[in-house]
């Protein structure tokens, strides 16, 4: 049984549908990205693999439970996601904004104990956050809410961790931080690593299988050299491009043509 | 906090238009903690069945609006919502109103009652009038509607005014801007026990609220049960503000300004807030009915016109500073 697997999703915000028959599915340990041009529905289908929207037909299962019959605190506990950036009204500290990522775990009248602060002050640790954290959330660049933001997911402890874009804003030496933390996670602990991205390169160097959407349905499915293809980037994203190979891995490397 | 609240208590139990010694009060005070409690004097007649009800009612009052407030704006994510701007102070009086000129106030907690289905009923109307929009339009859009609804509740209040005789308008009136004088010690026990209940059921929620206040997606994403928890927080929240409504009648601009400063002070988390927004709602209605029972006294103002007085330009301080 798969830990993740979508079955004939349709999905649409209003008339025009967002999502047709998209079905496909990621094993626990796997790491999966999900590529496509604007408007394909990546951020919509990574909102209806955490149950955060549901399907108007077909199935999203979570260790072969459907999403609708999860409690919302059971999914929080396995599926934590990155947003892409979120913007805030009322002033919290980066650390309260870490620590709740242990809502899920706890009791409405509990209050953190000391396993929480520990889980909270290595996420903080493992992200480089621990320098801002008596700082404003709101006051912090793009990049440090962004790491922020990857801290609290790891603190939810998750068995599935959703990213969305969440490299964009990050500097060169916190993306490599970042990536080679989520292998070190996802060797160590097998930790499911879904994210969304329109850096190519970035999911072919990194993603066991890829998931390539155009207009709300899968385009292509696959092992990096099987999706990421010249033919596939001219039909999807209409650009011309040259696919060759990484010396180091022999994984696709794209470079575009201009 | 709670020594400013005591403090504000007993500075207020010896001022007013009958002034007791402080060292008289400490005296009665401490016979009376002490058991042996009994009426002798004029003074003591004054102390426990005048003042310190009406102190207990005041700080039991400020708290309700001024939790009211903090849930209020968390769910709407917008600083300047409260009960009063959302027409639920409204829908409560309305209620209310309906119900002292139909006579319920000769059923036992027949007024409250109904105010609280009038708080029902405002917040099922921002429901539906809010209805059918999403994210930050929602919110603001239920703001909106709450303005609308205030506005229309206002306008029913003044009609029933209008139609009644003159006799029981004048204690409505004074009713309608805050009265804190006329509540029984068994409406007010009453009272304290549905904010102490419903404190204790909404702390539960605080760190929920934490997780709302940051957008319902984000709440979503980190297990909030968003289907449940706001229904729930909006049906709690209207029944405090209804009980304090039908007692007190409407005072505004506590439940904006409290929540406010006490962010300013404690930050936002809402497990330091809601205790704290409450002891200085509670200290703050104190200090303004004591300032309403003495500036003009014997005569007394209605405390609605002292904390409007405050509120009104803070109110709009806060938007100049939200705008710049």
């Amino acid at each position: 049984m798969s830990l993740i697997s979508a079955r004939n999703i349709d999905f649409s915000y209003t008339e025009k549908p967002v999502m047709e028959n998209v079905s496909f599915s990621v094993e626990e340990g796997q790491i999966a990205a999900i590529i496509g041009p604007n408007g394909s529905g990546k951020t919509t289908l990574l909102k209806i693999i955490n149950g955060t929207l549901f399907p108007d037909a077909g199935e999203m299962l979570i260790d072969g439970k459907d999403t609708k019959e999860w409690l919302r605190k059971e999914i929080a506990k396995k599926v934590a996601i990155v947003p892409q950036d979120i913007s805030i009204i009322f002033p919290f500290y980066a650390e309260e904004i870490v620590l709740m990522g242990r809502f899920p775990h706890l009791n409405n009248y509990r209050f953190e104990d000391k396993n929480d602060y520990k889980i909270v002050f290595e996420a903080m640790e493992k992200t480089d956050t621990l320098a801002f954290a008596r700082r404003r959330f709101n006051e912090l660049s793009a990049g440090e809410r962004q790491r922020v933001l990857i801290a609290r997911a790891l603190a939810q402890e998750p068995k599935v961790l959703l990213l969305d874009e969440s490299t964009v804003f990050l500097d060169l030496k916190h993306q490599v931080q970042f990536l080679t933390l989520l292998r070190q996670l996802n060797a160590s602990e097998q930790l499911t690593v879904i994210f969304v991205t329109h850096d190519i390169n970035l999911a072919a160097q990194n993603a066991d299988r890829i998931i390539l959407l155009d207009c709300g349905k899968i385009y292509a499915i696959g092992n990096p050299a099987e999706v990421i293809t010249a033919a596939h980037i001219k039909e999807v994203y209409d650009v011309e491009s040259l696919i060759d190979r990484n010396p180091q891995n022999g994984l696709p490397r794209m470079t575009l043509l201009t | 906090m709670l020594l400013i609240f005591f403090l504000l208590c007993l500075v207020s139990l010896s001022v007013g238009s009958f002034h007791i010694e402080l060292s008289h009060l400490l005296r009665s005070l401490a016979k009376a903690l002490t058991g042996s409690f009994s009426i002798t004097s004029q003074e003591e007649l004054i102390i426990f069945s005048i003042r310190l009800p009406r102190i207990l009612f005041a700080g039991i009052v400020g708290a309700a609006l001024s939790i009211g407030g903090v849930i209020f704006q968390a769910l709407l994510r917008n600083p300047l919502a409260d009960p009063y701007i959302l027409g639920i102070s409204g829908g409560s009086a309305l209620g209310a109103i309906v119900g002292i000129l139909i006579g319920a106030s000769s059923f036992y907690l027949g007024v409250p009652l109904l105010a609280f289905c009038g708080a029902l009923i405002t917040v099922f109307l921002l429901f539906i009038v809010a209805g059918g929009t999403r994210g930050a339009l929602w919110d603001n859009s239920l703001l909106l509607s709450g303005v609308v609804i205030n506005a229309f509740f206002s306008a029913a209040i003044l009609f029933f005014l209008s139609v009644v005789d003159s006799l029981e308008l004048h204690s409505i009136t004074f009713w309608l801007m805050g009265d804190l004088s006329r509540a029984s010690l068994k409406e007010i026990s009453v009272a304290a026990i549905c904010l102490f209940a419903g404190f204790a059921l909404l702390y539960g929620q605080a760190r929920k609220l934490n997780l709302i206040v940051q957008g319902e997606e984000t709440a979503l994403h980190l297990g909030v049960d968003l289907e449940k928890t706001k229904p729930w927080l909006l049906i709690l929240t209207s029944l405090i503000i209804a009980v304090v409504v039908s007692l007190a009648g409407i005072i505004g601009f506590i439940g904006i300004m409290v929540p406010h400063l006490m962010r300013l002070v404690f930050g936002s988390d809402h497990r330091l807030l809601l205790p704290a927004a409450a002891l200085f709602g509670a200290s703050f209605l104190v200090l303004a009915d004591t300032l309403a029972r003495v500036i003009l006294a014997p005569a007394e103002l209605p405390v609605g016109v002292i904390t409007a007085l405050c509120g009104a330009p803070y109110f709009i301080f806060l938007l100049k500073r939200k705008a710049t």
